[in-house]
């Protein structure tokens, strides 16, 4: 089982990319670390068949 | 009278939105206010509780609704009034926040290329997508939403495996990452402790109860609820594990489940046997007939959270561990029951367990069951056992208010305490009830204030049990530490100060639970 990579995140700082609830990036920035919140959208603006479609194209 | 307005293409995230319903709900004269997305959850709860209307039925999930409904048209203004102001305020922040936030992982990682993690908590039909794109971009995940399949979750740990990555989640609420507390943590000290958990509220109980003990956590890794099960066998702890072996930091290893299936039970015990250092597992109901241990190679099991936290200690400072039921002197135990068990009323005979964490409503429910005989649960394993109304207590009754059940369209009570508070003033009416058992969890997510939250309702139901002539016993544990920023010795403090007798941990407060309706039913 590889878990390198694990172990090389417990080595370094956390950076963070937050998408979704916005209390969460919040509270990071108050643990000062490295945060980008995200401007997270519904894909194709909320709309089923567009975003099903959007899907079956691989974006 | 009702208003409804739809805003399209206009999003905001639901804790927000939460935020902005219960202010909104504040304003005098207002009966029912929803503010959320249209999405189809949403609009569907709107119908059921008479908001139905054409503006609803078109709207999509990135249209804003609110809907209020009030006495008289100027209520109603005044409730779009306080909306627009929350709204705009917003609108503020994020204009001079906007430049800087991405719409996609992709400009993200644009922007932010040595990132490690991404916390995902868009709603459930959209995650699994936005977490396998992270999992591909080379990220480490928290996948924090739930309304994930179970066959989504086995795709994205299949994906963390072949790339070596966290895949935590989903459902999952809580890790210690380097120290920094993810989504609900509570701040703990640093040390040799490392964990891996497919429980959030039995994670923080346990980190707290470590940090209680003046030891601290290396690594905390949440594996979601889910990870155990045969299908995705344990693949997030298999991995959790292997990392905290490898690990420098991490001088003993604790692993908490609800019961797994066996199969997964063996292969997690085999792969904490490999690690060559002092392991302690807590199947939470496995091994549920209170402080035991027994020792199989360096693993050893651990009887509830608070036992599997005092092991770990006792394995890190090379000591064997000394089992103990409650930290107060027999005595003062003995004082308290007779302190609370005087006063009640011969009719005074029931329990009821209102819980926000899931995890601790169950330790509650293993430990009670065998003892006082069958508790009704909306978390009952056994069909007859089911709260037939989860509104309702009936008997003794234990409830986990975080289920889904109670949480559809409003927030979770960790964050809005306001679902316990209105159950609390429904016990206060039943005059059988003998002791109530809380949960008041601290840390970051949960609410500024949960014990303030819950006074007023406390001493009302203290109250009408005098009026009924008899006394209610109410106890509590407070799940935080001292670096909480709700400040843990306030929060006791306010429960103290109404009569509640709060205890070290949710085991304690169970136990003494029990004692006392023991001895009430013994009189």
């Amino acid at each position: 089982m590889n878990v390198e990579k694990i172990n090389e995140l417990f080595g370094r700082d956390l950076i963070v990319i937050n998408m979704g609830l916005e209390v969460f990036a919040e509270n990071l920035a108050k643990e000062a670390v490295e945060t980008l919140q995200m401007n997270w959208r519904p894909p194709a603006g909320g709309n089923e068949k567009l975003s099903s479609l959007l899907k079956k194209l691989g974006r | 009278m009702i208003k409804v307005l739809v805003e399209k293409d206009s999003y905001y995230d639901s804790v927000f939105l939460m935020l902005i319903t219960s202010e909104v709900k504040k304003v005098p004269g207002v009966g029912e206010a929803v503010v959320s997305m249209g999405t189809e959850v949403n609009t569907e709860l709107l119908r059921e509780i008479g908001f139905g209307c054409p503006e609803i039925e078109e709207a999509t999930p990135n249209d804003l609704i609110i809907a209020v409904e009030a006495e008289d048209d100027q209520t109603l203004e005044q409730a779009f009034e306080k909306a627009r102001e929350l709204f705009s305020r917003k609108k503020i922040q994020r204009e001079s926040a906007e430049a800087y936030r991405p719409v996609n992982l992709d400009a993200a990682l644009k922007m932010m290329p040595e990132a490690n993690l991404v916390i995902v908590s868009v709603p459930g039909r959209y995650a699994f997508r936005e977490a396998r794109r992270a999992l591909e971009g080379g990220l480490h995940v928290m996948l924090f939403s739930d309304n994930v399949s179970l066959k989504e979750e086995i795709e994205l740990k299949r994906l963390a495996v072949e790339k070596g990555l966290l895949m935590m989640g989903p459902d999952c609420g809580t890790a210690i990452i380097n120290g920094k507390p993810l989504c609900f943590a509570n701040a703990v000290r640093r040390g040799g402790i490392g964990l891996v958990a497919a429980s959030g509220t039995g994670l923080q109980e346990l980190t707290c109860c470590i940090d209680e003990l003046e030891q601290g956590i290396s690594q905390a890794i949440g594996t979601g609820g889910r990870d155990l099960r045969p299908e995705v066998g344990g693949t997030m702890m298999l991995m959790g594990i292997e990392a905290l072996k490898r690990d420098r930091q991490t001088e003993v290893i604790v692993v908490i489940s609800k019961p797994p299936a066996e199969a997964v039970a063996r292969k997690v015990i085999n792969r904490l046997e490999k690690t060559g250092k002092p392991c302690v597992v807590h199947f939470i109901g496995l091994e549920g007939e209170g402080p035991s241990s027994r020792p199989a190679g360096r693993v050893l099991y651990a009887g509830n959270l608070e036992e599997a936290a005092g092991m770990a200690v006792a394995q890190l400072q090379g000591r064997s561990y000394q089992p103990r039921t409650f930290t107060l002197p027999a005595g003062e135990v003995n004082r308290l029951v007779e302190q609370e068990v005087t006063g009640m009323s011969r009719n005074q005979r029931y329990l009821r367990g209102l819980f926000t964490g899931g995890t601790l409503a169950d330790e509650a429910l293993i430990l009670l069951e065998g003892e006082i005989g069958g508790i009704y649960s909306n978390n009952q394993t056994n069909p007859e056992l089911l709260l037939p109304d989860p509104q309702r207590s009936k008997e003794h009754t234990i409830v986990d208010l975080g289920d889904d059940l109670f949480t559809q369209g409003r927030p979770h009570p960790m964050i809005d305490p306001t679902i316990r508070v209105d159950r609390l003033r429904g016990e206060m009416e039943d005059s059988e009830v003998a002791v109530i058992l809380l949960d008041c969890v601290l840390g970051y997510g949960s609410h500024p204030d949960p014990a303030g939250a819950m006074r007023e309702s406390i001493v009302r139901a203290k109250r009408a049990a005098e009026k009924h002539n008899g006394h209610l016993a109410v106890i509590a544990s407070v799940t935080g530490t001292e670096g909480d920023f709700q400040n843990l010795k306030d929060q006791k403090s306010k429960l103290q100060e109404v009569g509640c007798i709060v205890m070290p941990s949710n085991y304690q407060a169970a136990l003494l639970a029990l004692e006392i309706l023991k001895e009430a039913g013994a009189r």
